[in-house]
């Protein structure tokens, strides 16, 4: 029952591709004008991620449905540098003040569930899930 | 709930927009309040307002809707940042608890006994101007006829300075079976200090020992604030000061020692520059102002004398320090 689509991230266009994907799909599961806002918002700061800090990557999209809830994930990978300190990413403050925008705690925010998997020198792969109430 | 809120949003807003009133919106005013209770996000409102105007006015125009829905693209990071902040703020708590715990970990840990001694009264009072203080004071009294006292400021305020007195109270807890001279301490202190602070971290010290029997007072300063001798018999003040460098500046370094004979009532008052540098709007206060506080009470116990410089110097800023404050009084009696 699930089915999803994604965008490699190469060029900074590559980032309004993910997030139109994003949009689309929102829309498709049902949520409101706030939650598409929120779910591309977060869509665009992990392909903005990608595309300043590893180069290259994807951004998966898809719909899941878990029993009666129904939600959309993000899937955001790249083989990129890894991240070194995960707990100071995800610093209020860490990010936003060097003016790069959400930063990771913004997108976990964003989201209701929220994952990361990286190691050094191979790279790091975010998932992101948001439920439609 | 945020569907009951919307209800409610929707209903204000319509009598707004009918009648322009300023009583609708001072309720809108009321109603934003409640949006910040239950922590309903920028983007959240731009949302409700939209659907309630779709509600209330369905002739629009289609451009309209288009442009809120940009505008709550605008508005996301808003929200986000005010999670933000809140979120630090709530760490900002935390650090103001641990700080207040770490402020009574350090009472307790630099907690010092002052001596019970037949000839002499003594009386302190230590004020931190942050919660964790920079100021040190340290009773040694071993029984037999000499009380010491060791007043310590370290140039700094707040957690640093906080932590460097732990390291001269174990330097002078090493030292306390001794009875060493004031100049022996200084030395001593001195070297620990220096090999165990920070470069950047100086510490000012006066030291003072009491010898009971023959009512002599010896001293010396780590250029620390000169005390000041109260004589009774002629009602006059005496500096008392004497040769020796801050602590931690280098390692090998003499320090001079002085003595001073008390009389009956005579009394020494040991400061800290939080005390002698008392600013009011006006500027630092005057010497003189010191003495008179002093002179006014001259006749009280010392703790009396103590809490009253306090007291004074405390009203003239609005007990707002700026520096930490703190006052030894030793106080010859009648034996």
């Amino acid at each position: 029952m699930e089915y999803g689509s994604s965008v490699e991230i190469n060029t900074e266009w590559d980032i309004v591709a993910a997030r139109q994907l994003g949009r689309n799909e929102a829309k498709k599961i049902g949520f409101g004008t706030v939650d598409q806002a929120r779910i591309t918002t977060a869509i665009s700061e992990l392909a903005r991620n990608i595309y300043l800090y590893a180069g290259m990557g994807r951004i998966e999209i898809t719909c899941i449905l878990q029993g009666q809830m129904k939600g959309i994930s993000i899937i955001a990978s790249d083989e990129g540098p890894g991240i070194t300190d995960v707990r100071k990413v995800m610093d209020d403050g860490f990010t936003t003040s060097g003016g790069l925008g959400a930063g990771m705690p913004g997108v976990k925010r964003l989201m209701d569930e929220f994952n990361i998997a990286t190691e050094r020198g191979v790279g790091t792969t975010i998932t992101a899930i948001k439920w439609l109430r | 709930m945020p569907r009951e809120i919307g209800k409610h949003y929707k209903e204000i807003l319509k009598q707004y927009i009918q009648k322009q009133d300023e009583k609708d919106l001072y309720a809108g005013q009321k109603f934003s309040r409640e949006f910040i209770e239950k922590e309903i996000s920028p983007e959240e409102v731009i949302g409700i307002h939209k659907s309630s105007l779709m509600e209330l006015l369905p002739e629009t125009s289609d451009q309209i809707w288009h442009s809120f829905d940009f505008l709550i693209e605008m508005m996301i990071h808003y929200g986000l940042a005010l999670q933000e902040h809140q979120s630090l703020i709530l760490k900002q708590e935390e650090l103001a608890m641990e700080m207040k715990i770490a402020a009574q970990v350090q009472n307790s840990l630099l907690k010092t006994k002052v001596p019970s001694f037949k000839g002499l009264d003594i009386g302190f009072i230590t004020v931190p101007a942050k919660q964790m203080s920079g100021d040190y004071i340290y009773f040694l009294n071993d029984d037999s006829n000499y009380a010491s006292v060791a007043v310590a400021d370290v140039i700094g305020k707040g957690i640093p300075a906080a932590l460097c007195m732990s390291i001269i109270k174990f330097g002078m807890d090493s030292m306390q079976y001794e009875n060493p001279s004031p100049n022996v301490v200084l030395e001593v202190v001195n070297r620990i200090v220096e090999d165990n602070i920070d470069d950047s971290m100086f510490i000012s010290m006066f030291y003072g020992k009491y010898d009971a029997e023959k009512s002599i007072f010896n001293y010396g300063s780590a250029g620390h604030e000169p005390a000041l001798l109260y004589r009774a018999k002629t009602g006059k003040f005496v500096e008392l000061d004497a040769e020796g460098l801050l602590l931690g500046v280098q390692r090998n370094i003499q320090y001079e020692e002085r003595s001073v004979q008390l009389e009956d009532n005579d009394f020494i008052v040991i400061m800290t520059d939080g005390v002698t540098e008392t600013r009011t709007e006006q500027g630092f206060i005057e010497e003189q102002f010191i003495h008179a506080i002093l002179e006014s009470v001259k006749d009280e116990p010392a703790q009396k004398i103590a809490d009253t410089v306090y007291q004074r110097l405390g009203e003239l800023q609005n007990f707002q320090l700026r520096d930490d404050f703190t006052i030894v009084i030793f106080k010859k009696n009648e034996r």
